[in-house]
């Protein structure tokens, strides 16, 4: 094995573990933010266990996503998998949607559209200290339909800022339904590299793909990355995938032990 | 009161952000375009490094700013009242003010100090501001106070919304440690309390008709203690305020009153529950009845 692959098979084994500890999350009471949990599980993998060094930012604007970043914090020794399992219940620190301050969690997201300025004033921040630190911001494609995440792309743009990395979870639903019926956002790209960045599609289930395209972002001198990840909802849970109302899923223990045990399968067969 | 005209000092908010910005090297000052008409532009001229130009975006500016005190900065947006609050409530509240990380917003053209109507005169800023979880509220009546509040802001734990005076402004009290809640004018013809510009009108009135005023700077947390000291010593009370009369200090001191059962009546002067006049300060005091003659008049 090639030490790219070995890479690569290392962190599938982690986004397997994320996988496993978003389903025993939503376990716990029995609902979650299932499907964003499940499609995130690489991209946290990649993010977190390969990309980000010790004064680097993660920015979740999408605050209903923190499921994937509680059980990569899990992965991380930050969090007990004990605690974890009560995600979401009367008196847990494991909310649905944390504010600022819940260990691992640097913004206040969830109020929808408000991350990438965060994220914009954390890497000016970085910048004035003349640190090399890198800001990750992670919105969802519903989001982009909220103005400010606009003024804020071309605020950073404007300031050149080449620190920062926007990763759209381009899973195309949202409340009301399918993003294209709501209010379209495509093409998402285009509209980034119109107001300034380097934007491109990622597949966000391919490690390699995925740390290629950071590698680039890494790279890109003068302005600001972005990367719309064409995120699968569910992913790895095929039943879920094939559900239409996978982002958030009420259902009885039985089903999520089933979906613990389809994931193993799919786990098992890659290996 | 005297006749005689106050002094004035020249853009007391642009030397006091100076002042900060050489003795604190992790200030941040932002603007949305107005920086020439906020006095910020001495500090961006100086700083160039820490001054942040948002543009017209007030809710973007809010976000920067949080993002520049979770790395460990303090940011200190500077804007006009409306749109620090009517156009920018959620991002400054959720950037700013859920904490642990904390920043400063600088408001100008407080209430009635514009002669545009409804879309700059920040009549329910102080609203707004005081009903946000831990957020401090300060509206400084002259120069000195402003000084003092940039000071003061700088010193608190949480977020501080502080209302700004540009230009030339008088400088009508003495220098005290802190920003006291204090008697600035004793008498006994009425009682007036009063924040902010108000304080000046009070002072005006207080002239004509011999009253003591008790003036406010920090309306949130309020001085409860010292406001309701004052209002134990009348029946009647009467609240001057550049603002509306909802939820500004007219009710900050009925709560006071209210809730130590203390008995006095509230008599509340400032913007009625309406969008105030266009024109002139002059010309708009007196529409509202907030000419010194209106407030003596009304308060005694």
């Amino acid at each position: 094995m090639t030490a790219g692959a070995q890479v690569t098979s290392t962190l599938e084994q982690r986004a397997h573990a994320i996988r496993r500890t978003v389903l025993r999350m939503c376990r716990g009471r029995g609902q979650g933010y299932a499907g964003q949990g499940l499609s995130l599980a690489d991209l946290m993998a990649v993010l977190y266990f390969d990309e980000l060094r010790d004064h680097d930012h993660v920015v979740l604007s999408t605050g209903h996503s923190a499921i994937a970043v509680f059980a990569a914090l899990h992965e991380q020794g930050v969090y007990e998998l004990e605690e974890l399992e009560t995600y979401g219940m009367d008196g847990s620190r494991i909310e649905e949607s944390p504010l600022e301050g819940t260990p691992g969690f640097e913004i206040t997201g969830g109020s929808l559209g408000q991350g990438l300025s965060q994220a914009v004033g954390m890497a000016l921040g970085e910048r004035i200290k003349g640190s090399d630190g890198r800001v990750y911001c992670i919105v969802s494609d519903g989001e982009l339909q909220e103005g400010q995440v606009w003024e804020a792309a071309m605020a950073a743009s404007h300031h050149g800022l080449d620190n920062l990395v926007l990763l759209v979870d381009n899973n195309r639903i949202q409340a009301d339904g399918d993003t294209a019926a709501v209010m379209g956002v495509e093409p998402i790209p285009a509209k980034l590299v119109a107001f300034g960045f380097a934007a491109r599609r990622v597949d966000p289930h391919s490690i390699p793909e995925l740390r290629a395209a950071f590698e680039e972002a890494r790279s890109t001198a003068g302005r600001p990355s972005a990367l719309v990840c064409e995120t699968v909802p569910g992913r790895g849970v095929p039943s879920f995938e094939a559900s239409q109302r996978v982002h958030y899923v009420r259902a009885p223990r039985e089903v999520w032990d089933r979906a613990l045990e389809e994931l193993d399968r799919g786990e098992q067969a890659r290996r | 009161m005297s006749a005689v005209a106050p002094p004035l000092v020249e853009a007391p908010f642009a030397t006091a952000l100076v002042e900060l910005g050489r003795r604190r090297d992790d200030v941040v000052v932002l603007s949305a375009d107005l920086s020439r008409y906020t006095d910020v532009l001495p500090f961006a001229e100086e700083f160039p490094r820490r001054f942040v130009q948002c543009g017209m975006a007030e809710a973007n500016m809010m976000g920067i700013a949080g993002g520049l005190a979770k790395t460990g900065f303090l940011p200190i947006a500077v804007t006009y009242g409306v749109f620090a609050t009517r156009r920018a409530y959620d991002q400054l509240a959720m950037a700013l003010a859920t904490g642990p990380s904390r920043g400063i917003v600088v408001a100008f053209l407080p209430g009635i100090t514009t002669p545009f109507r409804a879309t700059h005169q920040a009549i329910d800023d102080l609203a707004l501001m005081r009903a946000l979880p831990g957020m401090t509220v300060v509206d400084p009546a002259d120069a000195t106070e402003l000084t003092a509040a940039v000071v003061f802001a700088e010193a608190q734990p949480g977020p501080v919304y502080l209302r700004g005076l540009r230009g030339a402004v008088p400088r009508l009290l003495d220098e005290a440690d802190g920003l006291p809640t204090r008697e600035v004018r004793s008498g006994a013809g009425a009682a007036l309390i009063s924040t902010g510009l108000g304080t000046q009108w009070a002072l005006e009135a207080a002239a004509l008709v011999d009253a003591a005023v008790l003036h406010v700077p920090v309306l949130k947390p309020i001085d409860a203690v010292a406001v309701a000291a004052f209002c134990r010593r009348y029946e009647t009370v009467t609240t001057v305020e550049n603002h509306s009369t909802v939820g500004g200090l007219g009710t900050a001191v009925s709560e006071v009153v209210a809730s130590g059962g203390l008995g006095t009546r509230v008599h509340a002067l400032g913007v009625p529950d309406a969008w105030a006049p266009a024109g002139s300060l002059q010309h708009i005091r007196a529409e509202l009845g907030l000419d010194a003659e209106s407030i003596a008049r009304r308060a005694a």
